[in-house]
């Protein structure tokens, strides 16, 4: 197919050239220039999908600094002098929506393939700003992200959580303060099923998903040990010895930090039996995995993944792409979120992440989820995964100013985004775009015209010249 | 409760005591039925307030607001619904592939580069799982297209009911699809990034519309020869290529090319190619066409858009370039139809024609380019794409506009058959909706 999806991106990927860029990302960046002082906004008239709270018609949301200072019906809340005033009228605002699973904004390969664990590896430090499908997410009003690896191996490495911050340097993108986390994955990809190595390279372990689960087992087995020689290490320092330290070894600590809490397991599965392998495995080794990712059979096991206290973030649309998705039913949400599963729908690709309020919408055609219980599928549900529904996910007094002006009901195929906010700053707006467009298109023409002319005159000075000499 | 709702529950008992376990493909009867009291939406005249559509053995024989229902009709009660014609999928390759990465199941794709004798209809499934997910939201007709190589083959325009192949199709070969050969030298914008690449890559470009070419000039010989032996059994005999063969049709302008082309440089050259076979010709994919459109408009070649709910290709292009092109098309009179280009997720149609909406299309285009103008496209209009007396009975009752992802189809007709929606997904939700 043209537009075959391959929502993992298992092989290394490369994004696209980049180098070529720069003027046009520059651009693009110089839109939203510095942070200004204190600023205050007003959106006034608008119907406010708060997410937490019910639909406000005509309400207001203002909005100081990079919170969210008050929402209310718009007689409740009084607009400051010198706010800047935005008026809504017949337009609605939702919480930015947030995917708990990308991979924008990742500089080269989204997979360290090398080893079955590559835990120590860690996105953050290959985050780029320059990923143009950021700013086309924010068109989309989605405004935070879960930036993974690939799941090319059963442990991936380390994630970040950012926000879409364009025009930030990338330093500020990821989300301060947020929780560590880390990409498991099980099934097909991890056992290299859908790809081959070079001819005459060997396979990779695992092949099986017996060696997925091995893989996991023994890294935890060899943290527990790793942790022992620690403890030993510490006791005998506290009685007064002096032992030689044991050897750091930064994927032990990783390992040893997710058995303390201390990282998020996000894990990348479909079926049911190996959900239920790693829940197990986790309450055997002592930890949780916080989200199953894609979790396309997680209907088939959902009051396990509820028991076990994990959420589920998971695709709408996406089947048969590969055996392990030929159960993948539209109805999953539906059936999770009923069993007590906190579910969200997520992207993995820079497309879908353009468009999950629609993914909600289809929650309600599959399965008859209510309108509100549809719209936290992309915003305080996933806020929730990421342990952040306490500053983002809903427009409530406090929370960080992420939110878009949608021209209609964001479940409705017919709305589209007008501006989209990230702490209280303008980081989209259509008006803005479709101007910096004919900016764009006018700066081309004129220095094409100015080329022909300095091309022109060149020509003509070249054939005066001989006459001026006639002249002397 | 309402008559609408008592309808509604009575319609899910039936699903739910006959339709467990079993997918039913068409029951193979085309009584009688009149839907009354709905809104209908005949596509190419104004809506019907509390209008009747009847069909009969297959075929509408009445829709307007006073209707007389036949003696011996099923009677539906449409109040609260509202009902449009099947709604047709402009390239699709539902029923070819059932798991994308099981190569034993995928038939999308013939080895070479010449293939214009592959026919989808001959590798397509009539019990794929993928065509009653399709059907779930409105979709009963489709473009049903091969991608591989330059000349892909023939596509088959079918009707996703049916217990053969022939059951299900409309027409075949519908269309010769041809995916113009692309000058591709890998850097950004398609510059170079080296010489020796560049060469390289021009070369096989070169190579591969002169091979194209060589072809096209092969079948308008051999097309000229059976025309001069036709009847005239002096001319000598020569083999029959099963090649030229198929390409007869298309160099003679009785079957129209299709011509997937989706970067400017890649569709002038494709146009250029069908100007000088003086074909047939429909632009597919695209989306650099509002470059374009003087060409289309002087020549009078419609498009086919699509995917829309995708990412252009160009990291400077405007985030919404896929979403305002049917615009630009509708605004200069360009004829234009939909096409998901997809087959798991076919059944996004209607939301793809949306977001065309969102930015700037009208409404009524938006549900016209994936009903009555892929009909006119493809020479089809006289049988499918609207409700009107004398085509067939493609009609869809819905609770909503259907380019609303929220609305629910509720009754499905293909060719006047009343069509089940359950499927591979409905039946494993009930199952697990039971788990005890």
């Amino acid at each position: 197919m043209r537009n075959a999806r391959h929502p993992e991106r298992s092989e290394g990927s490369q994004p696209r050239g980049r180098r070529i860029l720069r003027c046009f990302v520059a651009a693009l960046l110089s839109m939203t220039g510095g942070a200004i002082a204190e600023n205050v906004i007003a959106i006034r008239d608008a119907t406010i999908l708060t997410v937490t709270n019910g639909k406000i018609e005509h309400g207001t949301v203002l909005i100081r600094g990079s919170k969210i200072a008050a929402v209310g019906p718009n007689a409740s809340v009084a607009v400051p002098a010198g706010a800047q005033v935005i008026d809504a009228a017949g337009k609605f605002v939702l919480p930015g929506i947030i995917d708990t699973h990308s991979h924008t904004g990742v500089d080269g390969s989204v997979n360290e393939i090398s080893l079955p664990n590559t835990g120590m590896v860690r996105i953050a430090d290959v985050l780029t700003n320059e990923d143009v499908s950021a700013y086309r997410q924010l068109a989309g009003g989605t405004t935070t992200a879960l930036v993974l690896h690939g799941s090319a191996n059963p442990i991936g490495g380390q994630s970040q959580i950012v926000k879409w911050k364009w025009g930030h340097p990338v330093s500020e993108w990821p989300v301060a303060g947020a929780p560590r986390t880390i990409k498991f994955a099980l099934g097909e990809n991890p056992k290299s099923s859908n790809f081959r190595p070079p001819p005459g390279t060997p396979l990779q372990y695992p092949q099986t998903r017996m060696g997925v689960e091995e893989v996991i087992r023994k890294s935890f087995t060899d943290a527990r040990d790793y942790m022992a020689r620690w403890d030993e290490y510490e006791a005998r320092r506290k009685r007064g010895e002096t032992p030689l330290p044991p050897r750091r070894d930064l994927l032990m600590e990783t390992m040893a930090d997710i058995l303390r809490g201390n990282i998020d397991v996000h894990s990348h599965c479909y079926r049911a039996d190996e959900i239920m392998m790693l829940i197990n495995l986790a309450n055997e080794m002592g930890f949780k995995v916080r989200e199953f990712q894609h979790v396309l059979e997680g209907y088939k096991v959902a009051r396990e993944i509820a028991a076990h206290g994990a959420g589920g973030g998971t695709f709408i649309d996406w089947w048969g792409y590969k055996l392990e998705a030929y159960d993948a039913i539209p109805y999953n949400v539906a059936l999770m979120e009923r069993a007590g599963v906190v579910t969200s729908v997520n992207s993995d690709s820079d497309e879908l992440a353009r468009h999950l309020n629609q993914d909600a919408a289809k929650a309600m055609k599959y399965g008859g989820l209510t309108e509100d219980e549809a719209l936290k599928l992309c915003t305080i549900n996933p806020a929730r995964q990421l342990r952040l529904d306490h500053r983002i996910g809903s427009i409530d007094v406090g929370k960080d100013a992420d939110l878009a002006i949608w021209t209609g009901h964001p479940l409705s195929t017919y709305s589209r985004v007008e501006s989209t906010f990230v702490e209280g700053e303008m980081v989209f707006d259509r008006q803005r775009d479709l101007q910096l467009r004919k900016d764009l298109a006018k700066e081309k023409a004129d220095r094409l015209k100015k080329e022909a002319d300095d091309e022109a005159k060149k020509k003509k000075d070249a054939a005066k010249k001989p006459e001026e000499k006639k002249d002397e | 409760m309402s008559r609408r709702t008592i309808a509604l529950t009575c319609a899910f008992f039936a699903g739910s005591l006959f339709g467990q376990s079993v997918i039913m493909n068409s029951p193979g009867r085309k009584p009688a039925f009149a839907i009354r009291n709905a809104t209908i939406y005949p596509v190419t005249s104004a809506p019907i307030a509390n209008g009747t559509i009847v069909f009969d053995k297959g075929v509408i024989t009445a829709v307007g607001a006073n209707v007389a229902i036949p003696a011996g009709a099923t009677v539906i009660d449409g109040t609260g619904l509202s009902v449009y014609p099947g709604l047709i999928d402009s390239g699709a390759q539902v029923g070819l592939t059932e798991i994308s990465s099981v190569p034993g199941s995928v038939d999308t794709a013939e080895l070479g580069d010449i293939n214009p004798n592959a026919r989808a209809e001959v590798a397509l499934n009539p019990h794929s799982n993928v065509i009653p997910v399709t059907r779930v939201n409105g979709i009963t007709t489709v473009v049903v297209e091969p991608e591989g190589g330059v000349v892909s083959g023939s596509s088959a325009l079918v009707n996703l009911a049916g217990w053969t192949p022939a059951e299900m199709t409309l027409k075949a070969p519908l269309a010769m699809h041809i995916h113009f050969p692309r000058l591709r030298t890998g850097g950004f914008d398609d510059q170079p990034q080296d010489e020796e690449a560049e060469k390289e890559a021009k070369k096989n470009y070169t190579k591969s519309i002169d091979k194209l070419r060589d072809t096209f000039r092969d079948a308008q010989a051999y097309a000229k020869a059976a025309a001069a032996r036709k009847g005239d059994t002096t001319v000598k005999r020569f083999d029959r290529d099963l090649v030229l063969e198929a390409l007869q049709p298309v160099v003679e302008g009785r079957v129209p090319v299709v011509m997937h082309a989706n970067l400017e440089r890649d569709i002038r050259a494709a146009l250029k190619f069908a100007g000088e076979f003086k074909l047939k010709v429909i632009l597919a994919d695209a989306e650099d066409v509002a470059r374009v459109i003087p060409d289309l408009k002087s020549r009078g070649i419609p498009v086919i858009l699509g995917p829309i709910l995708a990412l252009p290709t160009h990291e400077d292009d405007p985030y919404d370039l896929l979403f305002t092109n049917a615009k630009a098309l509708y605004d200069a009179g360009v004829p234009f139809a939909i096409q998901s280009a997809d087959a798991h997720n076919a059944r996004n149609l209607p939301y793809h024609a949306a977001a065309c909406a969102a930015f700037g299309l009208p409404k009524d285009a938006a549900l016209k380019s994936i009903t009555i103008n892929p009909a006119q496209i493809f020479g089809v209009a006289d049988r499918v794409g609207s409700l009107e007396v004398g085509k067939l009975a493609n009609v869809i009752v819905t609770d909503g506009d259907p380019l609303e992802i929220v609305t629910h189809v509720k009754r499905l007709f293909i060719g006047g058959e009343d069509i089940p929606l359950d499927s591979y997904h409905t039946l494993l939700y009930e199952k697990f909706s039971k788990r005890p």
